[in-house]
């Protein structure tokens, strides 16, 4: 039992720093330029795939450095020569077009790796277990993927708090027309924030593709669940995003232990015949994939702000 | 310093400045008056760019009109907005680095204002130069958006009614400032409702009236014309 609850917990901790790194980059798109960037998903596939490709040509440091960047580039050039043609039309043409973004870049990657996952292997340095609790070993790796998401978070933080641009990017989340009145290049800010918030994703792919499996579905597997935890946590909060992330990280790891099923749980033992009966003797376990949308409709529905957030959706 | 002509601006259907003609000489105080709604602020916003516009807005006989507000504001053109808009999360230090300009700027003298002299002249900002500027006072937030402007070592800067809703003990304090800015040699566009305030700084007074300006003269000349100050001052 006791080991159960640390390895959900560890599990859930990975998962969920992988969604905030996911989810960082989001909510600061977001929140400075108002876009909900519906390709998020599809850039952190991007990192996955860069990361697969250039640790096949080199090795995987070079990779955790350079895909990243490479992600941040794309995104840059996304946002500064499409994206900002499309910004002054509002808030839907900019949605459909990173949605236009995200499938072209799915089908890209299809055409470049093929359609069936490719073996992007977790670097032989970091494949061995870390320590064993109650004759169950924890890899090494997952807490690597735990310093990389806190490192990149100081980073973060450090460059928004202490840095003159950090401090323009933070004056533009609160009223970007009175920054561009004080000479600087709103244009310019922005091409960089989405890149930076691209480039987080391009990390989440680095480090979580060989965790998870990387092959072209992945976009589309994760992006939902990143809107959840934007949604849950509120829409341009970053607090919330973490919260949102590991209640999200540890909700669903602790729900796939579970097998007790829907009619257990409230205490009936329904007939073959009876409605839903397949439904109602699930195991929660096979639930645990649909629970944040359950999350997210519930928090829509009583707590439209989110858990953090500053603004009703 | 800066010639507008016949500028003409529109939000939506409603055509808002019908041929604005004015102009503010080297080192002068310049007041637009006119009671709300006659277009001064959208004069304002058009000079900087944040208004689509047509007409010329020249700055020392470059052309203006078409760039963006940063590149205004770079040309050497500051403005404080009415609504102050200080960044409230932001600490009154960090408000003051966001007006200073690291390149790309054409007019100006670097130094003219320093963060030491804000702080000179308002010990208030000084004690509290670590603090978030969104828990100052009006008056207080008011200051801190003019040095922020000034930051920038703008040769003209627009100040869009720095009196509203201060005490008046703080007035006299934004008097004291515009008199300060102006003995440094910056060229200043007054948008004000105060006639006291206006009348005093001011070397030439405008009034606006639907879109356009309907008086310039200096403050005596306004004080003697009763019958502008009738139709399109006095409510």
């Amino acid at each position: 039992m006791l080991h159960t609850i640390f390895f959900v917990l560890m599990n859930g901790l990975v998962y969920g720093l992988l969604l905030f790194l996911l989810s960082s980059g989001l909510t600061l798109i977001f929140s400075m330029m108002g876009v909900l960037n519906f390709a998020q998903a599809s850039f952190y596939m991007l990192g996955a795939y860069f990361g697969y490709q250039i640790m096949a040509w080199t090795n995987f440091w070079i990779a955790l450095i350079c895909a990243p960047v490479l992600v941040g580039l794309l995104g840059t050039l996304v946002e500064r020569y499409v994206l900002s043609k499309v910004h002054a039309r509002g808030h839907v043409a900019e949605l459909l077009l990173t949605f236009g973004v995200s499938y072209l870049v799915i089908e890209m990657v299809k055409l470049a790796w093929g359609v069936n996952a490719v073996s992007y292997n977790q670097p032989p340095a970091l494949n061995f277990p870390l320590f064993t609790v109650d004759g169950v070993s924890y890899p090494a790796y997952n807490i690597f993927m735990m310093v990389v998401s806190v490192l990149i978070f100081v980073l973060l933080f450090l460059l928004l708090k202490k840095t003159r641009i950090g401090i323009i990017i933070q004056a533009a989340l609160s009223n970007r027309d009175m920054v561009g009145m004080l000479g600087h290049n709103i244009p310019r800010i922005f091409a960089l924030v989405f890149g930076i918030g691209c480039a987080l994703a391009g990390v989440a792919g680095v480090v979580g593709g060989n965790i998870l499996v990387t092959e072209p579905g992945m976009a589309l597997s994760i992006g939902p669940i990143i809107f959840v935890v934007v949604v849950v946590g509120g829409m341009g909060s970053f607090g919330g995003a973490l919260a949102a992330s590991l209640l999200i990280g540890f909700l669903q790891n602790y729900m796939t232990t579970l097998n007790v099923s829907l009619a257990g749980l409230v205490g009936i033992t329904p007939g073959t015949q009876f409605p839903l009966y397949e439904l109602l003797n699930q195991p929660l376990s096979q639930l645990a994939a649909i629970m944040p949308y359950f999350l997210m409709i519930l928090i829509l529905t009583i707590r439209p702000k989110g858990l953090m957030g500053r603004v009703e959706i | 310093m800066l010639d507008v002509t016949d500028l003409h601006a529109y939000y939506g259907k409603s055509h808002i400045l019908q041929g604005v003609t004015l102009s503010v000489g080297d080192n002068e105080v310049v007041s637009l008056l006119g009671r709300n709604g006659v277009g001064r602020s959208t004069t304002t916003m058009a000079i900087m760019g944040m208004v689509s516009a047509h007409g010329s807005v020249r700055l020392r006989g470059r052309e203006l009109i078409g760039l963006p507000p940063h590149e205004v504001a770079r040309q050497g053109i500051g403005i404080v907005p009415e609504s102050r808009a200080i960044f409230p999360t932001l600490t009154v230090r960090e408000n003051l680095l966001i007006g200073t300009k690291t390149k790309g700027q054409i007019g100006g003298q670097a130094g003219r204002w320093s963060e030491e002299a804000t702080f000179e002249m308002f010990p208030n900002l000084k004690e509290r130069a670590d603090t978030a500027a969104g828990v100052l006072s009006g008056g207080e937030q008011q200051m801190l958006s003019i040095c922020r402007t000034l930051m920038g070592n703008p040769d003209l800067v627009m100040i869009d009614e720095p009196t509203e809703g201060l005490a008046p003990q703080m007035v006299e304090q934004v008097g004291r400032l515009l008199t300060a800015i102006a003995a440094q040699g910056v060229s200043i566009l007054l948008v004000e409702q105060k006639l006291q305030i206006a009348m005093r700084v001011s070397h030439r007074v405008l009034v606006m009236g639907h879109g356009r300006i309907v008086f310039t003269g200096t403050p005596a000349e306004l004080t003697a014309d009763e019958a502008i100050r009738r139709e399109w001052l006095e409510v």
